[in-house]
């Protein structure tokens, strides 16, 4: 079976169209927000700051932790139901397990780093476009950072491999597989790997590749926004 | 984690053997044990990894179909820690490691085609069957992910709809209908972990505590992948990734063997 031609018209090797901003909310320490094709994330970091019930620190670190959420209204069908799901547990979990390892968090034992991340319209994509908002929100916080993270789906759809996959393909009516990764853009190093649907060893490599192309350019946003919030600021 | 342990499990590691004497890629002894339940379970099964020991079961349920899924049944499936099965587990809500082992669990089955969803449906927009497989380990030696998957696989395998009598399901009477597992989309789910510099398959739970990272790999009979998960911290490079899902592809054979004897 051969995919011819992508529902929205994209190239397959195409990311939809990418703004992003730093500094979106005020009161955190860091934010931003990063926004692919009709999927819109906001991110905000509060901390370093000490961690308490104090049994759940770790003496040799800062340790992040990240809640994702899906705004009641955010849904192309029905209301999302306010709240904590199993779904939503996972993607915080795989959110802080995307990040941590490219933050230095060694200079603050025994605190936390808070990434809130809330999704104000979704058009699949979301664990990616949280991901590459929270990287952001990070570095625009300030704290150290081995690497910029940035976030995208890859897809199987067809005979095709496709980058950045929208709720039309996700649905794609025979089936596709989807893969989101997030890649350290410095090392190449991949710190989300998830898959559903079925697809060979060879998509999978075929993906990866793309994906990494993907992350590269989102990088490109994601650096631009942090430069333009200094551009008004006196030499 | 003692760093004790940790140096002598990673000094044994490097002389490409384990504290129980396997290779970095050799499985535990795996069993299977059909029908743990058979009175009340529509299907159960224990599996046992070495020493780590877990049941499974399934009920099923009528109920209404996902409206945007009419002519569909559907899965759920549920993993608890219970505390008497390792010392690290406590009571309360499900924690972040059972969600995941629940999730990754469903998606492999869901992904993978075995359940023709549409055979669920009885009734279009009215009436489906839901089979909802709950998964306990009775002893948590490390390995969860594979033997969890490979209990709820078996338990599907056991099943029987219970008869249905005036629309009402006669709990306890079984009919000849199985679950009808698609035989050449069946998945198996292996996990390869990183520890150290070294790829090993099934850890003990103390080999589990010195890992950094892990992948978890959903395979079909045609060695096509049907769902992945990366867990932990260590950020994997291509390479790596290529070479655990090698290694998980390798290995699922041997499980299929079990699971089919």
């Amino acid at each position: 079976m051969s995919y011819t031609k992508r529902t929205d018209g994209r190239k397959f090797d195409e990311l939809r169209p990418m703004e992003a901003k730093v500094g979106v909310v005020k009161n955190a320490k860091g934010s931003a927000m990063f926004k692919i094709g009709k999927t819109i994330a906001i991110a905000a970091v509060y901390g370093p700051r000490d961690l308490y019930p104090a049994h759940l620190q770790d003496p040799t670190r800062a340790i992040i932790r990240c809640n994702y959420n899906m705004m009641a209204f955010s849904g192309s069908g029905d209301r999302v139901r306010p709240g904590p799901s199993r779904r939503s547990k996972e993607i915080s979990m795989i959110t802080e397990k995307s990040l941590t390892p490219m933050v230095d968090l060694k200079a603050f034992p025994g605190g936390v780093v808070d990434v809130f991340v809330e999704l104000v319209q979704t058009d699949a994509g979301t664990r990616c476009a949280g991901i590459t908002a929270a990287a952001l929100a990070l570095a625009d916080a300030g704290i150290p950072m081995l690497d910029m993270v940035s976030a995208v789906a890859v897809g199987r759809i067809g005979d095709k491999v496709v980058l950045d996959v929208d709720k039309e393909e996700e649905d794609y009516p025979d089936g596709m597989a989807d893969i989101p990764l997030a890649i350290a853009n410095r090392t190449g190093k991949i710190t989300l790997l998830q898959a559903d649907g079925e697809f060979t060893k060879e998509d999978l490599k075929k993906g990866i590749e793309l994906g990494k192309k993907g992350c590269a350019k989102i990088l490109e946003v994601q650096l631009k926004a942090l430069k333009e919030k200094y551009e008004g600021a006196k030499k | 984690m003692n760093s004790l342990v940790k140096d002598h499990t990673l000094a044994l590691l490097a002389k490409g053997t384990r504290e129980d004497s396997r290779k970095t890629d050799e499985y535990r002894d795996i069993s299977i044990e059909y029908g743990i339940s058979p009175k009340s379970a529509e299907g159960s099964a224990r599996v046992k990894i070495g020493d780590t020991e877990v049941v499974a079961g399934v009920k099923v349920e009528m109920g209404r179909p996902f409206p945007d899924k009419p002519d569909q049944g559907s899965i759920m499936v549920n993993c608890e820690l219970l505390p008497m099965s390792n010392p690290k587990f406590e009571s309360g809500p499900p924690s972040i490691g059972s969600i995941e082992l629940s999730r990754v669990t469903d998606r492999v089955l869901r992904e993978s085609g075995v359940l023709d969803f549409k055979k669920l449906c009885i009734e279009k927009g009215e009436k489906v069957w839901n089979l909802l497989i709950d998964i306990y380990p009775i002893n948590a030696d490390g390995n969860l992910f594979d033997a969890a998957y490979l209990c709820a696989l078996a338990a599907l395998k056991d099943m029987k709809f219970p008869k249905v009598v005036d629309e009402k399901i006669q709990y306890g009477t079984p009919s000849k209908q199985g679950a009808n597992l698609v035989k050449d989309r069946l998945p198996l789910s292996c996990t390869v972990w990183k520890i150290g510099d070294h790829l090993v398959i099934d850890p003990t739970y103390t080999e589990e505590q010195c890992a950094e990272g892990r992948l978890t790999v959903g395979i079909l009979p045609n060695k096509a992948l049907c769902a992945l998960q990366k867990g932990q911290e260590k950020a994997l490079t291509s390479d790596e990734i290529d070479q655990m899902v090698d290694l998980a592809i390798k290995k699922s054979l041997e499980l299929r063997k079990v699971f089919e004897k």
